[in-house]
Protein backbone atom coordinates (compact mmCIF):
# COMPACT_ATOMS: atom_id res chain seq x y z
CA UNK A 1 0.00 0.00 0.00
CA UNK A 2 1.37 3.55 -0.68
CA UNK A 3 0.18 6.67 0.36
CA UNK A 4 1.32 9.66 -2.22
CA UNK A 5 0.23 11.67 -4.93
CA UNK A 6 -0.12 9.29 -7.44
CA UNK A 7 -3.78 11.22 -8.79
CA UNK A 8 -1.77 11.34 -12.46
CA UNK A 9 -2.42 8.15 -13.32
CA UNK A 10 -5.07 6.48 -14.38
CA UNK A 11 -6.58 3.48 -12.48
CA UNK A 12 -8.11 0.10 -13.85
CA UNK A 13 -10.52 0.93 -10.67
CA UNK A 14 -11.28 3.94 -8.26
CA UNK A 15 -13.13 2.68 -4.71
CA UNK A 16 -14.77 4.77 -2.79
CA UNK A 17 -14.51 4.56 1.16
CA UNK A 18 -12.37 2.16 3.31
CA UNK A 19 -15.08 1.06 5.51
CA UNK A 20 -15.51 -2.78 5.37
CA UNK A 21 -16.48 -3.24 0.80
CA UNK A 22 -13.88 -0.50 0.66
CA UNK A 23 -10.87 -2.06 2.38
CA UNK A 24 -11.95 -6.13 1.67
CA UNK A 25 -12.44 -5.03 -1.99
CA UNK A 26 -8.93 -2.71 -1.89
CA UNK A 27 -7.31 -6.28 -0.75
CA UNK A 28 -8.79 -8.16 -3.11
CA UNK A 29 -8.27 -5.94 -6.36
CA UNK A 30 -4.53 -5.64 -4.89
CA UNK A 31 -4.51 -9.92 -4.83
CA UNK A 32 -5.72 -9.62 -8.63
CA UNK A 33 -3.90 -7.20 -9.80
CA UNK A 34 -5.66 -4.20 -10.57
CA UNK A 35 -4.00 -1.03 -10.50
CA UNK A 36 -6.58 0.43 -8.04
CA UNK A 37 -6.79 3.93 -5.70
CA UNK A 38 -8.88 3.75 -2.71
CA UNK A 39 -10.01 6.99 -2.00
CA UNK A 40 -11.56 7.85 1.83
CA UNK A 41 -13.00 11.20 3.05
CA UNK A 42 -11.26 10.49 6.98
CA UNK A 43 -8.02 10.51 7.63
CA UNK A 44 -7.77 6.82 8.88
CA UNK A 45 -9.43 3.70 7.54
CA UNK A 46 -12.13 1.59 8.86
CA UNK A 47 -15.01 3.61 8.11
CA UNK A 48 -17.46 4.33 10.92
CA UNK A 49 -18.15 1.05 12.15
CA UNK A 50 -14.02 0.29 12.18
CA UNK A 51 -13.48 3.90 13.07
CA UNK A 52 -9.75 4.48 14.00
CA UNK A 53 -8.98 0.81 13.95
CA UNK A 54 -5.45 1.25 12.96
CA UNK A 55 -4.86 3.18 16.35
CA UNK A 56 -7.89 1.66 18.99
CA UNK A 57 -7.03 4.55 21.17
CA UNK A 58 -9.02 2.97 24.04
CA UNK A 59 -7.18 1.08 26.55
CA UNK A 60 -9.64 -1.15 27.42
CA UNK A 61 -10.79 -3.41 24.64
CA UNK A 62 -13.59 -4.55 26.68
CA UNK A 63 -15.34 -1.24 26.37
CA UNK A 64 -15.88 -1.37 22.38
CA UNK A 65 -16.12 -5.67 22.12
CA UNK A 66 -14.55 -7.72 20.29
CA UNK A 67 -16.50 -7.35 17.32
CA UNK A 68 -15.06 -3.94 17.05
CA UNK A 69 -11.45 -5.20 16.86
CA UNK A 70 -12.09 -7.52 14.40
CA UNK A 71 -11.65 -4.60 11.63
CA UNK A 72 -7.76 -5.18 12.15
CA UNK A 73 -7.88 -8.06 10.26
CA UNK A 74 -9.43 -6.09 7.18
CA UNK A 75 -6.94 -2.84 7.73
CA UNK A 76 -3.84 -5.13 7.13
CA UNK A 77 -5.05 -6.83 4.29
CA UNK A 78 -5.11 -4.08 2.71
CA UNK A 79 -1.97 -2.15 4.25
CA UNK A 80 -0.37 -5.38 2.77
CA UNK A 81 -1.92 -4.77 -0.65
CA UNK A 82 -0.18 -2.75 -3.73
CA UNK A 83 -2.92 -0.53 -3.96
CA UNK A 84 -2.73 3.49 -4.16
CA UNK A 85 -4.26 4.66 -0.49
CA UNK A 86 -5.37 8.24 -0.44
CA UNK A 87 -6.70 9.17 2.72
CA UNK A 88 -8.22 12.56 3.32
CA UNK A 89 -9.79 13.09 -0.05
CA UNK A 90 -13.04 13.79 -1.07
CA UNK A 91 -14.93 13.06 -4.03
CA UNK A 92 -17.14 15.74 -4.94
CA UNK A 93 -18.35 15.28 -8.38
CA UNK A 94 -17.75 12.04 -11.14
CA UNK A 95 -17.69 13.10 -14.64
CA UNK A 96 -19.90 10.92 -17.69
CA UNK A 97 -16.51 8.67 -18.25
CA UNK A 98 -15.73 8.16 -14.74
CA UNK A 99 -13.21 11.02 -13.92
CA UNK A 100 -13.63 11.68 -10.12
CA UNK A 101 -13.13 15.23 -9.28
CA UNK A 102 -11.76 14.89 -5.71
CA UNK A 103 -10.63 17.32 -3.00
CA UNK A 104 -7.34 16.70 -1.08
CA UNK A 105 -5.11 18.79 1.33
CA UNK A 106 -7.52 21.77 0.16
CA UNK A 107 -6.86 21.18 -3.51
CA UNK A 108 -8.85 20.00 -6.38
CA UNK A 109 -7.52 17.19 -8.41
CA UNK A 110 -9.17 14.18 -11.06
CA UNK A 111 -8.43 10.74 -10.79
CA UNK A 112 -9.20 8.77 -13.82
CA UNK A 113 -10.85 5.16 -13.55
CA UNK A 114 -12.22 2.46 -15.99
CA UNK A 115 -14.58 0.97 -13.29
CA UNK A 116 -15.65 2.39 -10.34
CA UNK A 117 -16.58 0.62 -6.64
CA UNK A 118 -18.49 3.03 -4.33
CA UNK A 119 -18.26 1.82 -0.42
CA UNK A 120 -19.57 5.08 1.01
CA UNK A 121 -21.44 3.25 3.73
CA UNK A 122 -24.56 4.21 6.10
CA UNK A 123 -25.73 7.45 7.50
CA UNK A 124 -27.95 7.23 10.73
CA UNK A 125 -31.38 7.69 9.24
CA UNK A 126 -32.51 11.23 10.49
CA UNK A 127 -34.96 11.41 13.53
CA UNK A 128 -37.14 14.24 13.57
CA UNK A 129 -38.67 14.52 16.97
CA UNK A 130 -39.39 18.31 18.88
CA UNK A 131 -36.08 19.21 20.14
CA UNK A 132 -33.66 17.48 17.97
CA UNK A 133 -32.02 20.25 17.36
CA UNK A 134 -30.84 21.46 20.69
CA UNK A 135 -27.32 21.31 22.07
CA UNK A 136 -26.66 18.44 24.17
CA UNK A 137 -29.06 15.73 21.54
CA UNK A 138 -26.33 13.73 19.78
CA UNK A 139 -26.61 10.96 17.66
CA UNK A 140 -25.65 7.09 18.99
CA UNK A 141 -23.46 6.94 16.25
CA UNK A 142 -21.80 10.15 16.94
CA UNK A 143 -20.76 8.99 20.65
CA UNK A 144 -19.49 5.60 19.19
CA UNK A 145 -17.41 8.05 17.00
CA UNK A 146 -16.13 10.02 19.60
CA UNK A 147 -15.23 6.44 21.63
CA UNK A 148 -13.44 4.70 18.98
CA UNK A 149 -11.45 8.30 17.62
CA UNK A 150 -10.72 9.65 20.63
CA UNK A 151 -11.45 7.37 23.67
CA UNK A 152 -14.40 10.76 25.07
CA UNK A 153 -17.43 10.04 26.51
CA UNK A 154 -20.42 12.39 26.84
CA UNK A 155 -21.63 14.53 30.16
CA UNK A 156 -24.20 13.27 32.44
CA UNK A 157 -27.43 12.86 32.61
CA UNK A 158 -27.00 10.90 30.34
CA UNK A 159 -30.47 9.55 28.19
CA UNK A 160 -30.63 7.18 25.19
CA UNK A 161 -33.59 7.11 23.40
CA UNK A 162 -34.61 5.65 19.80
CA UNK A 163 -34.59 1.72 18.35
CA UNK A 164 -32.53 -0.34 16.61
CA UNK A 165 -29.46 -2.80 17.67
CA UNK A 166 -27.09 0.40 17.91
CA UNK A 167 -29.01 1.90 20.14
CA UNK A 168 -28.52 -1.03 22.56
CA UNK A 169 -24.85 -1.43 22.21
CA UNK A 170 -24.15 2.22 22.19
CA UNK A 171 -25.80 1.77 26.21
CA UNK A 172 -23.84 -1.69 26.90
CA UNK A 173 -20.54 -0.09 25.41
CA UNK A 174 -20.86 3.36 27.51
CA UNK A 175 -22.07 1.02 30.03
CA UNK A 176 -18.70 -0.67 30.03
CA UNK A 177 -16.68 2.49 30.02
CA UNK A 178 -18.12 2.95 33.46
CA UNK A 179 -20.78 6.26 32.26
CA UNK A 180 -23.89 6.23 34.83
CA UNK A 181 -26.73 6.36 31.61
CA UNK A 182 -30.22 7.60 33.47
CA UNK A 183 -32.59 5.35 30.87
CA UNK A 184 -32.64 3.85 27.55
CA UNK A 185 -36.38 5.15 26.27
CA UNK A 186 -37.07 2.13 23.52
CA UNK A 187 -39.55 3.60 20.98
CA UNK A 188 -39.62 0.00 19.44
CA UNK A 189 -43.73 0.12 18.18
CA UNK A 190 -45.09 -2.75 20.01
CA UNK A 191 -46.81 -3.95 16.84
CA UNK A 192 -43.27 -4.79 15.06
CA UNK A 193 -42.99 -7.70 16.87
CA UNK A 194 -46.00 -9.78 16.13
CA UNK A 195 -45.03 -8.31 12.75
CA UNK A 196 -41.39 -9.21 12.80
CA UNK A 197 -42.45 -12.90 14.01
CA UNK A 198 -43.56 -13.87 10.46
CA UNK A 199 -39.78 -13.38 9.44
CA UNK A 200 -38.32 -15.42 12.36
CA UNK A 201 -36.98 -18.43 9.49
CA UNK A 202 -34.89 -16.27 8.03
CA UNK A 203 -33.33 -15.26 11.36
CA UNK A 204 -32.91 -18.19 12.94
CA UNK A 205 -30.61 -19.14 9.73
CA UNK A 206 -28.55 -16.40 11.33
CA UNK A 207 -28.19 -17.91 15.11
CA UNK A 208 -24.94 -16.23 15.93
CA UNK A 209 -26.33 -12.65 15.18
CA UNK A 210 -29.62 -13.13 17.12
CA UNK A 211 -27.70 -14.22 20.08
CA UNK A 212 -25.64 -10.99 19.88
CA UNK A 213 -28.92 -9.29 20.10
CA UNK A 214 -30.44 -10.98 23.11
CA UNK A 215 -27.09 -10.62 24.50
CA UNK A 216 -26.99 -7.02 24.21
CA UNK A 217 -30.80 -7.09 25.99
CA UNK A 218 -29.71 -9.90 28.70
CA UNK A 219 -26.32 -7.34 29.57
CA UNK A 220 -28.77 -4.25 29.69
CA UNK A 221 -31.24 -6.12 32.30
CA UNK A 222 -28.37 -7.48 34.26
CA UNK A 223 -26.89 -3.59 34.17
CA UNK A 224 -29.73 -2.34 35.76
CA UNK A 225 -30.47 0.37 33.66
CA UNK A 226 -34.12 1.31 33.25
CA UNK A 227 -34.79 0.03 29.52
CA UNK A 228 -38.15 1.47 29.25
CA UNK A 229 -40.03 -0.01 26.01
CA UNK A 230 -43.15 1.28 24.12
CA UNK A 231 -41.71 4.99 24.57
CA UNK A 232 -44.14 7.62 22.14
CA UNK A 233 -44.16 11.05 21.81
CA UNK A 234 -40.61 11.45 22.57
CA UNK A 235 -39.95 15.56 22.94
CA UNK A 236 -36.53 17.32 24.33
CA UNK A 237 -36.84 20.40 26.18
CA UNK A 238 -34.47 23.11 27.29
CA UNK A 239 -35.57 24.63 30.23
CA UNK A 240 -32.62 27.33 30.38
CA UNK A 241 -30.21 28.50 27.91
CA UNK A 242 -29.62 26.81 25.11
CA UNK A 243 -29.27 23.02 25.69
CA UNK A 244 -30.74 20.32 26.67
CA UNK A 245 -32.16 19.82 29.57
CA UNK A 246 -35.24 17.48 29.98
CA UNK A 247 -36.35 14.81 28.14
CA UNK A 248 -40.32 14.38 28.60
CA UNK A 249 -42.19 10.99 26.39
CA UNK A 250 -45.15 9.21 27.01
CA UNK A 251 -45.62 5.68 28.01
CA UNK A 252 -49.08 3.59 28.28
CA UNK A 253 -50.78 7.23 27.98
CA UNK A 254 -48.89 9.10 30.90
CA UNK A 255 -46.65 11.70 30.90
CA UNK A 256 -42.96 10.96 32.35
CA UNK A 257 -39.88 13.44 31.96
CA UNK A 258 -36.00 12.51 32.77
CA UNK A 259 -33.33 15.61 33.38
CA UNK A 260 -30.28 14.82 31.02
CA UNK A 261 -27.59 16.56 29.40
CA UNK A 262 -26.81 14.30 26.74
CA UNK A 263 -29.52 12.50 24.74
CA UNK A 264 -28.57 10.38 22.74
CA UNK A 265 -30.74 9.34 19.50
CA UNK A 266 -30.57 6.46 17.45
CA UNK A 267 -33.45 5.04 14.73
CA UNK A 268 -31.50 2.43 12.58
CA UNK A 269 -29.14 3.48 9.85
CA UNK A 270 -29.72 4.32 6.07
CA UNK A 271 -27.68 3.79 2.77
CA UNK A 272 -25.57 6.85 1.94
CA UNK A 273 -27.11 7.69 -1.08
CA UNK A 274 -25.36 11.13 -1.89
CA UNK A 275 -23.54 10.12 -4.11
CA UNK A 276 -25.07 7.32 -5.90
CA UNK A 277 -27.53 9.94 -6.42
CA UNK A 278 -25.40 12.58 -8.16
CA UNK A 279 -24.25 9.64 -10.25
CA UNK A 280 -27.85 9.16 -11.15
CA UNK A 281 -28.26 5.75 -10.56
CA UNK A 282 -31.50 3.78 -10.71
CA UNK A 283 -32.80 3.34 -7.04
CA UNK A 284 -35.97 1.53 -5.57
CA UNK A 285 -38.02 2.54 -2.07
CA UNK A 286 -37.29 -0.35 0.30
CA UNK A 287 -40.15 -0.72 2.03
CA UNK A 288 -38.80 -3.30 4.64
CA UNK A 289 -36.28 -0.70 5.40
CA UNK A 290 -37.75 2.57 4.82
CA UNK A 291 -35.28 3.84 2.82
CA UNK A 292 -34.06 4.45 -0.74
CA UNK A 293 -31.45 2.03 -2.48
CA UNK A 294 -29.14 2.19 -5.58
CA UNK A 295 -30.19 -0.88 -7.96
CA UNK A 296 -27.66 -3.63 -8.02
CA UNK A 297 -27.56 -6.65 -9.70
CA UNK A 298 -25.87 -9.85 -7.89
CA UNK A 299 -22.36 -8.33 -8.31
CA UNK A 300 -22.87 -5.12 -7.17
CA UNK A 301 -23.05 -4.02 -10.79
CA UNK A 302 -25.65 -1.16 -11.16
CA UNK A 303 -28.13 1.12 -13.98
CA UNK A 304 -24.60 1.88 -15.24
CA UNK A 305 -22.43 -0.04 -16.41
CA UNK A 306 -18.95 -0.10 -14.82
CA UNK A 307 -20.35 1.49 -11.47
CA UNK A 308 -20.41 -0.77 -8.74
CA UNK A 309 -21.83 -0.37 -5.10
CA UNK A 310 -20.72 -2.31 -2.38
CA UNK A 311 -21.66 -2.68 1.51
CA UNK A 312 -24.30 -1.06 3.38
CA UNK A 313 -24.45 1.60 0.64
CA UNK A 314 -26.47 -0.73 -1.48
CA UNK A 315 -28.62 -1.52 1.26
CA UNK A 316 -28.21 -2.51 4.71
CA UNK A 317 -27.03 -5.37 5.86
CA UNK A 318 -24.41 -4.58 8.18
CA UNK A 319 -20.31 -5.27 8.11
CA UNK A 320 -19.69 -8.92 7.61
CA UNK A 321 -22.27 -8.60 4.37
CA UNK A 322 -20.25 -5.66 3.19
CA UNK A 323 -16.43 -7.11 3.28
CA UNK A 324 -18.24 -9.81 1.44
CA UNK A 325 -19.81 -7.85 -0.88
CA UNK A 326 -16.73 -5.60 -2.02
CA UNK A 327 -14.91 -8.86 -2.71
CA UNK A 328 -17.69 -9.57 -4.79
CA UNK A 329 -17.89 -6.44 -6.95
CA UNK A 330 -14.07 -6.88 -7.48
CA UNK A 331 -14.12 -10.44 -8.68
CA UNK A 332 -16.70 -9.04 -11.56
CA UNK A 333 -14.67 -5.77 -11.85
CA UNK A 334 -11.34 -8.45 -13.00
CA UNK A 335 -13.88 -10.50 -14.66
CA UNK A 336 -14.78 -7.79 -16.85
CA UNK A 337 -11.36 -5.99 -17.30
CA UNK A 338 -10.48 -9.82 -18.36
CA UNK A 339 -8.06 -10.63 -15.84
CA UNK A 340 -10.21 -13.45 -14.54
CA UNK A 341 -11.60 -16.04 -16.74
CA UNK A 342 -15.19 -16.90 -16.10
CA UNK A 343 -14.52 -19.84 -14.54
CA UNK A 344 -12.29 -19.04 -11.92
CA UNK A 345 -14.72 -15.90 -11.39
CA UNK A 346 -17.39 -18.29 -10.03
CA UNK A 347 -15.07 -20.25 -8.46
CA UNK A 348 -13.97 -17.97 -6.03
CA UNK A 349 -17.27 -16.55 -5.86
CA UNK A 350 -19.15 -19.47 -4.54
CA UNK A 351 -17.78 -19.30 -1.23
CA UNK A 352 -18.54 -16.04 -0.65
CA UNK A 353 -22.21 -16.11 -1.57
CA UNK A 354 -22.71 -19.38 0.92
CA UNK A 355 -21.30 -16.59 3.70
CA UNK A 356 -22.76 -13.61 2.36
CA UNK A 357 -26.75 -15.52 2.40
CA UNK A 358 -26.93 -15.72 6.68
CA UNK A 359 -26.59 -12.29 6.83
CA UNK A 360 -29.12 -11.28 4.47
CA UNK A 361 -31.62 -13.57 5.19
CA UNK A 362 -31.75 -12.16 8.73
CA UNK A 363 -32.51 -8.87 7.31
CA UNK A 364 -36.28 -8.69 6.66
CA UNK A 365 -36.52 -10.15 10.60
CA UNK A 366 -34.02 -7.27 11.42
CA UNK A 367 -35.88 -4.39 9.32
CA UNK A 368 -39.26 -4.93 10.81
CA UNK A 369 -38.85 -5.22 13.98
CA UNK A 370 -36.63 -1.92 14.00
CA UNK A 371 -38.85 -0.15 11.65
CA UNK A 372 -38.98 3.55 13.11
CA UNK A 373 -42.38 4.57 14.64
CA UNK A 374 -44.56 6.28 12.26
CA UNK A 375 -44.21 9.34 14.59
CA UNK A 376 -40.10 9.60 13.26
CA UNK A 377 -40.97 9.05 9.66
CA UNK A 378 -43.70 11.50 9.40
CA UNK A 379 -43.51 13.61 12.38
CA UNK A 380 -46.19 15.84 13.76
CA UNK A 381 -46.76 19.53 12.40
CA UNK A 382 -44.23 21.44 14.86
CA UNK A 383 -40.98 19.37 14.20
CA UNK A 384 -37.92 20.30 12.33
CA UNK A 385 -37.40 18.73 9.45
CA UNK A 386 -34.61 20.45 7.42
CA UNK A 387 -32.10 20.95 10.17
CA UNK A 388 -29.97 23.36 7.66
CA UNK A 389 -33.54 25.90 6.94
CA UNK A 390 -35.59 25.19 9.50
CA UNK A 391 -38.66 24.01 8.09
CA UNK A 392 -41.70 22.15 9.85
CA UNK A 393 -43.28 19.51 8.81
CA UNK A 394 -46.39 21.67 8.73
CA UNK A 395 -44.98 23.73 6.28
CA UNK A 396 -44.15 20.63 3.95
CA UNK A 397 -47.45 19.62 4.57
CA UNK A 398 -49.27 23.30 3.48
CA UNK A 399 -46.64 23.52 0.36
CA UNK A 400 -48.24 19.73 -0.51
CA UNK A 401 -51.52 20.94 -0.16
CA UNK A 402 -50.75 23.74 -2.16
CA UNK A 403 -49.87 21.34 -4.88
CA UNK A 404 -46.05 20.50 -4.17
CA UNK A 405 -45.46 16.75 -5.91
CA UNK A 406 -42.35 16.68 -4.76
CA UNK A 407 -39.11 17.37 -2.94
CA UNK A 408 -37.59 19.43 -5.67
CA UNK A 409 -40.33 21.47 -6.24
CA UNK A 410 -40.18 22.17 -2.78
CA UNK A 411 -36.68 23.75 -2.23
CA UNK A 412 -38.38 26.50 -4.51
CA UNK A 413 -41.70 26.48 -2.19
CA UNK A 414 -39.40 26.02 1.02
CA UNK A 415 -36.22 25.84 0.99
CA UNK A 416 -35.89 22.27 2.36
CA UNK A 417 -33.07 20.47 1.70
CA UNK A 418 -31.42 23.49 0.56
CA UNK A 419 -28.66 24.35 3.06
CA UNK A 420 -25.26 23.11 4.01
CA UNK A 421 -25.83 19.32 4.67
CA UNK A 422 -27.20 19.03 0.87
CA UNK A 423 -30.68 16.88 2.03
CA UNK A 424 -28.71 14.79 4.38
CA UNK A 425 -30.53 15.15 7.36
CA UNK A 426 -34.13 15.94 5.75
CA UNK A 427 -34.23 13.77 2.36
CA UNK A 428 -35.95 10.68 3.58
CA UNK A 429 -38.35 12.58 5.79
CA UNK A 430 -39.37 15.27 3.20
CA UNK A 431 -40.26 12.74 0.49
CA UNK A 432 -42.10 10.74 3.13
CA UNK A 433 -44.26 13.46 4.04
CA UNK A 434 -45.12 14.69 0.48
CA UNK A 435 -45.94 10.79 -0.18
CA UNK A 436 -48.27 10.62 2.92
CA UNK A 437 -50.01 14.06 2.42
CA UNK A 438 -50.47 13.80 -1.21
CA UNK A 439 -51.75 10.25 -1.18
CA UNK A 440 -48.68 8.91 -3.76
CA UNK A 441 -46.75 6.54 -3.69
CA UNK A 442 -43.55 7.23 -2.61
CA UNK A 443 -41.95 6.35 -5.88
CA UNK A 444 -43.81 9.16 -7.33
CA UNK A 445 -42.44 11.83 -5.24
CA UNK A 446 -39.21 10.90 -5.74
CA UNK A 447 -36.25 12.30 -3.96
CA UNK A 448 -33.94 15.68 -4.20
CA UNK A 449 -31.80 15.99 -7.54
CA UNK A 450 -28.48 15.53 -5.71
CA UNK A 451 -25.70 17.65 -8.27
CA UNK A 452 -22.33 17.63 -7.37
CA UNK A 453 -19.74 19.22 -5.68
CA UNK A 454 -21.67 16.90 -3.11
CA UNK A 455 -19.29 18.78 -0.80
CA UNK A 456 -18.79 22.48 -0.54
CA UNK A 457 -15.65 23.61 -1.82
CA UNK A 458 -14.20 26.76 -2.45
CA UNK A 459 -13.64 28.59 -5.64
CA UNK A 460 -10.05 28.22 -5.34
CA UNK A 461 -10.23 24.22 -5.09
CA UNK A 462 -12.52 24.56 -8.36
CA UNK A 463 -10.49 26.45 -9.89
CA UNK A 464 -7.19 23.82 -9.21
CA UNK A 465 -9.13 21.77 -11.76
CA UNK A 466 -8.62 23.91 -14.62
CA UNK A 467 -4.44 24.28 -13.79
CA UNK B 1 -15.51 25.93 38.07
CA UNK B 2 -15.53 22.45 36.03
CA UNK B 3 -17.60 22.76 32.84
CA UNK B 4 -20.22 20.48 32.85
CA UNK B 5 -21.05 19.90 29.27
CA UNK B 6 -17.58 18.49 28.76
CA UNK B 7 -16.51 15.28 27.04
CA UNK B 8 -14.66 13.63 29.25
CA UNK B 9 -11.68 11.19 28.34
CA UNK B 10 -10.92 7.68 29.12
CA UNK B 11 -7.75 5.93 29.93
CA UNK B 12 -6.20 5.45 27.00
CA UNK B 13 -3.56 3.21 25.47
CA UNK B 14 -1.20 6.17 24.26
CA UNK B 15 -2.03 9.46 24.04
CA UNK B 16 -0.03 12.35 21.34
CA UNK B 17 -0.90 15.57 23.24
CA UNK B 18 -0.63 19.09 21.95
CA UNK B 19 -2.82 22.00 22.72
CA UNK B 20 -5.26 24.13 20.54
CA UNK B 21 -7.45 27.07 21.52
CA UNK B 22 -11.19 27.31 21.56
CA UNK B 23 -12.51 30.84 21.83
CA UNK B 24 -9.22 31.52 22.93
CA UNK B 25 -9.02 29.08 25.87
CA UNK B 26 -6.13 26.52 25.37
CA UNK B 27 -7.36 22.67 25.43
CA UNK B 28 -5.50 20.10 25.62
CA UNK B 29 -6.27 17.61 23.01
CA UNK B 30 -4.78 14.63 21.09
CA UNK B 31 -3.46 15.17 18.16
CA UNK B 32 -6.37 12.24 16.54
CA UNK B 33 -8.90 14.06 17.20
CA UNK B 34 -11.02 16.13 15.19
CA UNK B 35 -11.98 20.00 16.03
CA UNK B 36 -15.17 18.76 16.70
CA UNK B 37 -13.90 16.69 19.38
CA UNK B 38 -11.91 19.51 21.25
CA UNK B 39 -14.91 21.70 21.02
CA UNK B 40 -16.77 19.03 22.78
CA UNK B 41 -13.62 18.56 25.14
CA UNK B 42 -14.18 22.49 26.13
CA UNK B 43 -17.51 22.09 26.57
CA UNK B 44 -18.09 24.43 23.87
CA UNK B 45 -22.08 23.93 23.52
CA UNK B 46 -23.45 25.30 21.62
CA UNK B 47 -20.91 25.92 19.16
CA UNK B 48 -22.54 27.70 16.59
CA UNK B 49 -25.44 29.27 15.27
CA UNK B 50 -27.91 28.59 12.19
CA UNK B 51 -28.12 31.27 9.56
CA UNK B 52 -31.63 31.25 8.86
CA UNK B 53 -32.92 32.19 12.63
CA UNK B 54 -29.73 31.96 14.74
CA UNK B 55 -30.82 29.28 17.13
CA UNK B 56 -28.02 27.77 18.48
CA UNK B 57 -26.46 24.50 17.61
CA UNK B 58 -24.05 21.54 18.47
CA UNK B 59 -22.26 18.87 16.66
CA UNK B 60 -24.96 16.44 16.09
CA UNK B 61 -23.21 13.42 13.87
CA UNK B 62 -19.78 13.60 13.88
CA UNK B 63 -19.72 11.46 10.71
CA UNK B 64 -19.54 14.62 7.98
CA UNK B 65 -23.31 14.38 7.21
CA UNK B 66 -25.21 17.01 9.08
CA UNK B 67 -22.83 20.06 8.97
CA UNK B 68 -24.24 20.91 12.26
CA UNK B 69 -20.17 21.32 13.74
CA UNK B 70 -19.64 24.16 11.57
CA UNK B 71 -17.01 26.60 12.75
CA UNK B 72 -14.51 28.94 12.27
CA UNK B 73 -11.02 26.96 12.02
CA UNK B 74 -7.87 29.38 11.75
CA UNK B 75 -9.76 31.98 10.55
CA UNK B 76 -12.10 29.82 8.10
CA UNK B 77 -15.31 30.16 8.43
CA UNK B 78 -17.82 27.21 7.59
CA UNK B 79 -15.43 24.52 8.03
CA UNK B 80 -16.96 20.88 8.65
CA UNK B 81 -15.37 20.48 12.28
CA UNK B 82 -15.55 16.87 12.72
CA UNK B 83 -14.06 15.84 8.92
CA UNK B 84 -11.00 18.48 10.16
CA UNK B 85 -8.37 16.91 12.23
CA UNK B 86 -6.73 19.21 14.77
CA UNK B 87 -2.94 21.26 14.63
CA UNK B 88 -1.08 22.05 17.10
CA UNK B 89 -1.97 25.56 18.23
CA UNK B 90 -5.13 25.44 16.01
CA UNK B 91 -7.42 28.58 16.47
CA UNK B 92 -11.12 27.08 16.87
CA UNK B 93 -13.93 29.50 17.46
CA UNK B 94 -17.80 29.38 17.00
CA UNK B 95 -19.49 30.20 13.72
CA UNK B 96 -21.84 32.64 14.45
CA UNK B 97 -24.67 32.82 11.72
CA UNK B 98 -23.31 32.91 8.06
CA UNK B 99 -20.00 33.35 7.12
CA UNK B 100 -19.24 37.00 6.64
CA UNK B 101 -18.70 37.68 2.70
CA UNK B 102 -16.28 40.87 3.83
CA UNK B 103 -13.95 39.61 5.64
CA UNK B 104 -10.02 39.58 4.45
CA UNK B 105 -9.00 37.26 1.84
CA UNK B 106 -7.12 34.84 3.43
CA UNK B 107 -3.35 35.07 3.67
CA UNK B 108 -2.30 32.76 0.52
CA UNK B 109 0.63 30.31 1.25
CA UNK B 110 2.87 29.27 -1.77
Amino acid sequence: MSDHDTTQNRYDLAIIGSGPAGMAAAAEAGRLGLHTALLDEQEEAGGQIYRAIGRAPLADEGVLGADYYQGRVLLEAMQAAAIDYLPGTTVWGVDEDLTLNVSRRGRSQQVHARRLLVATGAQERPVPFPGWTLPGVMTCGAAQVLLKSSAMVPPTPLVLAGSGPLLLLVASQLTHAGVPIDAVLDTTPRDNYRRAVRHSIGALRNPKLLFKGVGLLRALKRSGIPHITGVEELRAESEQGDQVSKVHYRRKGIEHQLDCRTLLVHQGVVPNVQLTRALELEHDWNAHQQCWAPRVDAWGETSRAGIFVAGDSSGIAGAQAAEEAGRLSVLQIARQLERLEEAERDKRSAPIFRRLSPQHVIRPFLDVLYQPARSFQVPEDDTIVCRCEEVTAGELRQIADAGCRGPNQAKAFCRAGMGPCQGRLCGLTVSQILADRSGLPIDAVGYYHIRPPIKPLTLGELADIAE
Amino acid sequence: MPNASRFERLLTRSLDPTTVYVEGQAIKVDRHDTAAAAVLAAGLVPSRSTPASGSQRAPYCLMGACFECLLVIDGVANQQGCMVRIQEGMQIHRQVGARDIHEPPQEVTP
